[in-house]
């Protein structure tokens, strides 16, 4: 019952503030309370080589970049922990994309959020 | 380790890459005329995968192809086309021929080709793809599973220090080589103020010391070549004033050529740079040139290696300063 209400629910808080795409793997603290998901190239570890000067997204010009906006709102958003500000420069592994559709919150409990592949190695 | 293996450890020289031209179809006998075009004055080439969202010629089979006539082959791997499967499985399978370097990219949108109807996978990313590439270097597979034989790989990477915001350049700059890319590629560009500020972040962040640093260079015959990138190519910006030079001179062939020799020299300048790479629109005889007027790369080793000892001594400075 929960499994099934919850991505409901998560979808209505954080769609129309965030534009949640519901990849069941939630980093917004990590990208200033910005979804990495609505960059058009999916990137969790943006921004792209493709940013015009002015910011515009390569793939949508008439939008910021999405990872111009994260970086931006990392650094100046009142009230973030200073250990979210720094995350966004760590290293974020692929996509899980099993999880797709899943409530995150569900995911952060159990943990499967964070799990990757055995031989994903991150920065270290 | 081979031999370009060596010179980006040791970079007892200037390093000297370039862009090896993509093919649509022909032989072996095409692709051996362009390696005898580049194999004197290069220590390596990129062999691009499906460049600016066009489909040419598989980077697998060219940089095999490359690799079997002699020619060290950097065989680059992009996001766009394929899933994380695929991309493990063309990095393994060219490995087995001996393709040994490696750079992994984001790469361009499929909005940026002559299909831009096609699907778009970025499954990973350009800096997923370096750490992935890492495993398979170590031996096993993302998953975990292993590799029955592995090789060492040198893995690089790429980065846009013209492409805002600058501050997150270096970083990703950083963010890659803790991944475990070992050179970095730079995006093509005219604004000299941009790419010292990176150099200096990459000096202070230890990048140019961890990894060999190459700025690219591009060779061009006109002002049309510079407006079509401006308006066209995605993450590069051509200032007005540089258009105008070119397109106000007497000679625009001869004013080009000497506008990217400038650029090579300014690059080679800066403190930490291990080389530098080019991509040639001309066609003609300019990489030899270039490197000649430069006295750059394999054809000029021992010079190169007697400047190069200063520039290297004036990049450890500046680290310990910084
Ligand atoms: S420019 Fe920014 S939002 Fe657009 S595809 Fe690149 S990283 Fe994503």
């Amino acid at each position: 019952m929960l499994r099934s209400l919850l991505p409901i629910v998560e979808h209505a808080v954080k769609g129309p503030v965030w534009d949640c795409q519901m990849c069941g793997q939630c980093v917004l603290h990590e990208t200033g309370m910005t979804c990495p998901m609505t960059c058009p190239k999916t990137l969790r570890n943006g921004p792209c080589g493709g940013v015009a000067v002015d910011g515009a997204c390569e793939v949508k010009p008439e939008m910021q970049c999405v990872w111009v906006k994260a970086n931006h709102r990392a650094e100046n958003l009142p009230l973030l922990p200073q250990s979210w500000r720094d995350e966004i420069g760590h290293l974020r592994a692929p996509v899980n994309n099993s999880l797709a559709g899943d409530s995150s919150w569900m995911n952060l409990v159990s943990g499967a959020d964070r799990k990757t592949p055995s031989g994903w190695k991150g920065s270290e | 380790m081979g031999a370009f293996d060596e010179l980006v450890a040791s970079r007892e020289r200037p390093i000297v890459t370039a862009e090896f031209p993509s093919m649509d179809g022909g032989d072996l006998d095409t692709v051996a005329e362009a390696v005898d075009r580049f194999q004197p004055y290069v220590d390596a080439v990129n062999i691009t995968d499906n460049p600016a969202a066009h489909a040419h010629a598989s980077n697998v089979s060219m940089a095999i192809a490359v690799k079997q006539l002699g020619l060290e082959p950097i065989m680059q791997v992009v996001c766009r086309d394929k899933n994380r499967l695929a991309i493990q499985a063309d990095v393994v399978g060219a490995q087995m021929h001996g393709v040994t370097s490696f750079c992994a990219l984001t790469g361009d949108d499929v909005t940026a080709g002559d299909e831009p109807e096609a699907r778009r996978v970025f499954d990973i990313d350009g800096p997923q793809l370096v750490s992935i590439m890492r495993t398979l270097s170590d031996g096993t597979y993302l998953s975990g599973r292993s590799l029955k034989h592995h090789r060492e790989l040198l893995i690089g990477a790429v980065e846009n220090p013209f492409a805002p915001p600058a501050h997150v350049r270096v970083r990703r700059a950083r963010m890659k080589v803790d991944s475990g890319a070992r050179f970095l590629q730079l995006q093509i560009g005219y604004e000299p103020e941009k790419l010292e500020a990176f150099v200096e972040g990459c000096g202070d962040n230890g990048v140019c010391r961890d990894a060999a640093v190459l700025p690219t260079v591009i060779l061009t015959k006109s002002a049309g070549a510079l407006r079509f990138m401006e308006s066209s190519v995605p993450g590069i910006h051509v200032p007005g004033d540089v258009i105008d030079r070119i397109a106000s001179a007497a000679d625009p062939l001869e004013e080009s050529y000497q506008l990217a020799r400038e650029q090579a020299a300014h690059a080679l300048s800066l403190p930490g740079i291990a080389g530098i790479h080019i991509t040639d629109f001309r066609h003609d005889d300019s990489v030899h040139r270039l490197v000649h007027d430069l006295r750059l790369g394999p054809a000029f080793s021992t010079e190169g290696a007697t400047t190069h000892a200063s520039t290297t001594r004036a990049s450890t400075t500046h680290t310990q300063t910084a």
